[in-house]
């Protein structure tokens, strides 16, 4: 009566299952995958013999759709693709506008970008550590992480207007000045923060469990992180000193001292590390910065309807899961030509078969859980 | 001293006087009222507490709208569950998926037997109390493999395959350190355990291998019931449900019964060796403040520590991430296994040389 049930994919059809092997369907939906990722695991018991993931769930076709929005316009959908980083893709794509009208940001407006990019990639791995705990199955965490990430949210909400896709960012500056309350606020979670996040250490990351679960799981040489094209934390932890903000400056990042956060070991304990490291590293960019937000613009005086010359420009941040690059192709209209986004979600995901392929089932929730998918920005 | 014991003969001979031979009868009726009485009111008790603790640990409020403070929400629950549609799978097994719950049911009513409540109630005070509780837990792990293979779902397979190979790698352990207790004792019957334990209680008495035992104990019971860090029979994020993913409304709601069922019962029993069941605190030659003690009453003892014990693996379940098969049965094969035994052979030579208190 267990019949074997067949995956409709041209690959199931190719490859006829051997004897005492198992596919089975995690996602898209299914509580580890955080979103709509489909996977198709082959198992051998409990052994994954071969990962595919299914991708398309969630497409909404954000390059296409940005081809007939103005340069002003299509900024605020690329809130929507990682959304856990929002305020960082849209100063990728303010970036790459302002590269084309080769106009000079304001001072005021250069600093905001980097506190909030800083607080955002805070909020982001903050939840991350929620739910990768949550993937390995404790759920406290969660609900610890969260408490420093709605403090988060509520400052962002006081400045921006909203709390998760902000559109904050504007090509030549930021949209409204800070709130009165802005530095005040930063300030006390900067505190609390720190009073907080060793909470966060006894429970996570000094727990027998946890290390057992991490130490050695889903490892990624450097050679295989850089040939996969892997970015952000997931390299770093494999030992490649590839932070945009230290290779390739941008919006002053280069006047601020911080830290590359780099582990070697590569595995998933590796990953989780370099992230929290990461955090103190924005913490202390921001203590750097919070006090000495120039006066002046936060805007820079620009046209209403903005034409970008005819070319291609290209610009790269370091979002909290790694390099977004925006490549815009512009034929002197009002209306990018063709739009091309590099997202770090795409890249990461492509290591998963590679790092978790002979491993247990409950070691792929590691292995995944510590690679930060956010699904919309591989869909896109 | 107030005793229960009074009231059951003074029942049992007033009941001989108007029904005669169908005593017997009558009484198993009255038991087996008061026993689904427990479960219901237990259940609802240990859900809700499990949600206030989790809640508490969370930093959160949980469950407060309905009711005062929330405690009518296991009640709301529990008639949503009722009212809901059971669904059976289209290629399902439908006689053993409809069975499945109620073996893992029926385990948990059957364990309550030898369980002592409190000084005189008890249901069945069974020659061989220990070695039954041991042989009847083993039996829901067939409760949960049919549930895993009758669903015709390749996550409640792996899920009740999971759970096969932990409950029965964990019931060795579990066994190890109960038959320390037994070997002190000198007795599987539940109330001669407990009444070796007049002038202190085993925990104290028994030195160090005593305690250690403990320790195997409350892990092996938590591996046994499927509770983090060992719930990888129903690990969400890679099984969705485990076994009873393919599993809606009452069907479930019994799975879920059943589980803090056997938490209480687990609970309850380590009390009972360890701990002493309903007995004081009492110390030898401290005739005073034995005295004071005894004027708690003995269901209040057993209760008190009972659910410490169970807060203790609640508390378990809200700190620990899950661990992987792998180490699970390392775990128990490589550590607690050998310690279980060489620990047992410590108790042995203890008890013959008397070196307990």
């Amino acid at each position: 009566m267990y019949s074997e049930t067949t995956i409709v994919t041209p690959e199931a059809s190719q490859q006829p299952l051997l004897e005492g092997q198992l596919v089975i369907n995690v996602g898209p939906q299914h509580p580890a995958t955080h979103g709509v990722l489909h996977l198709v695991i082959t198992l051998e018991g409990e052994t994954i013999i071969k990962i595919e993931p299914h991708l398309g769930y969630i497409h909404r076709s954000i390059e296409k759709m940005s081809e007939s929005l103005t340069y002003r316009q299509f900024i605020y959908v690329t809130s929507r693709m990682d959304y856990l980083s929002a305020h960082i893709n849209n100063l990728a794509c303010a970036m790459c506008v302002e590269k084309g009208m080769q106009l000079e940001v304001p001072e005021r407006a250069q600093v905001i970008r980097i506190i909030m990019s800083e607080l955002t990639r805070i909020a982001s791995h903050e939840l991350w550590i929620g739910a990768m705990a949550m993937d390995l199955g404790a759920f406290t965490p969660f609900f610890y992480t969260f408490r420093e990430r709605e403090t988060i949210n509520d400052i962002m909400e006081q400045t921006c207007g909203a709390r998760l896709t902000m559109n904050y960012m504007v090509p030549g500056g930021v949209m409204y000045d800070l709130h009165p309350e802005f530095v005040a606020r930063v300030k006390s979670f900067v505190a609390q923060f720190k009073s907080k996040v060793s909470e966060l250490e006894d429970l996570v990351t000094d727990n027998i469990i946890f290390r057992n679960r991490t130490v050695g799981v889903g490892v990624l040489s450097k050679e295989d992180a850089i040939s996969y094209g892997c970015t952000g934390p997931v390299a770093r932890a494999s030992g490649v000193d590839g932070d945009i903000r230290k290779r390739f400056p941008y919006s002053g990042y280069e006047k601020l001292e911080f830290e590359q956060c780099i582990d070697t070991a590569g595995d998933s304990f590796a990953r989780y590390i370099v992230r929290i490291r990461e955090m103190y590293q924005s913490i202390h960019i921001i203590e750097q910065l919070i006090d000495a937000i120039p006066e002046g613009d936060f805007q820079a005086k620009t046209k209403a309807v903005i034409k970008l010359p005819k070319g291609e420009f290209y610009t790269r941040v370091e979002t909290a899961r790694g390099e977004l690059g925006v490549y815009i192709v512009s034929e002197g209209a009002t209306t990018p030509y063709r739009i091309k986004y590099r997202s770090p979600g795409f890249s990461n995901l492509s290591a998963l078969n590679h790092m978790a392929k002979g491993s247990k089932i409950g070691d792929l929730m590691a292995t995944m859980g510590t690679l930060d998918l956010v699904i919309p920005d591989i869909d896109r | 001293m107030f005793s229960f014991q009074q009231i059951a003969q003074q029942t049992h001979a007033w009941l001989q006087q108007h029904t005669g031979s169908f005593t017997v009868l009558v009484e198993c009726a009255i038991v087996a009222v008061f026993a689904i009485t427990l479960f219901a009111v237990l259940g609802l008790v240990l859900v809700l507490l499990e949600r206030k603790v989790a809640a508490h640990i969370q930093i959160r409020v949980g469950p407060n709208r309905v009711g005062p403070a929330g405690l009518l929400q296991t009640v709301a629950d529990t008639l949503k569950l009722l009212m809901k549609e059971g669904l059976v799978p289209n290629l399902a097994d439908k006689f053993l998926f409809n069975l499945a719950p109620f073996i893992v049911m029926m385990v948990a009513m059957l364990l309550l037997a030898p369980v002592a409540f409190a000084r005189g109630i008890q249901i069945w005070d069974i020659n061989i109390g220990v070695l039954y509780i041991s042989a009847i837990s083993s039996i829901s792990v067939i409760g949960i493999l049919m549930a895993g293979w009758s669903s015709n779902n390749k996550y409640a397979m792996l899920g009740a395959m999971r759970s096969g190979a932990q409950i029965v790698s964990y019931e060795l352990s579990a066994g190890f350190s109960v038959l320390c207790i037994v070997v002190l004792s000198g007795s599987l019957r539940i109330s001669d355990i407990i009444a070796a334990q007049e002038n202190g209680w085993w925990i104290f008495k028994g030195h160090i291998p005593v305690l250690i035992s403990f320790v195997i104990f409350i892990i092996a019971v938590t591996a046994e019931t499927n509770r983090a860090p060992f719930d990888l029979a129903e690990a969400e994020s890679e099984l969705t449900a485990g076994f009873h993913t393919e599993y809606s409304g009452m069907r479930f709601a019994l799975f879920f019964l059943a589980e803090y069922i056997n938490i209480f019962i687990v609970c309850a029993i380590g009390a009972t060796l360890f701990f002493g069941g309903w007995m004081p605190l009492h110390i030898a030659h401290w005739e005073g403040f034995n005295h004071v003690m005894d004027y708690i009453p003995s269901s209040v003892w057993f209760m008190g520590k009972t659910f410490a014990l169970i807060l203790l693996i609640m508390w378990f379940r809200w700190t620990f991430p899950r661990l992987r098969v792998d180490q699970l049965l390392t775990l128990e094969w490589k550590y607690l296994l050998p310690i279980g035994l060489f620990n047992l052979l410590l108790v042995a030579i203890i008890a013959i040389m008397g070196w307990h208190f």
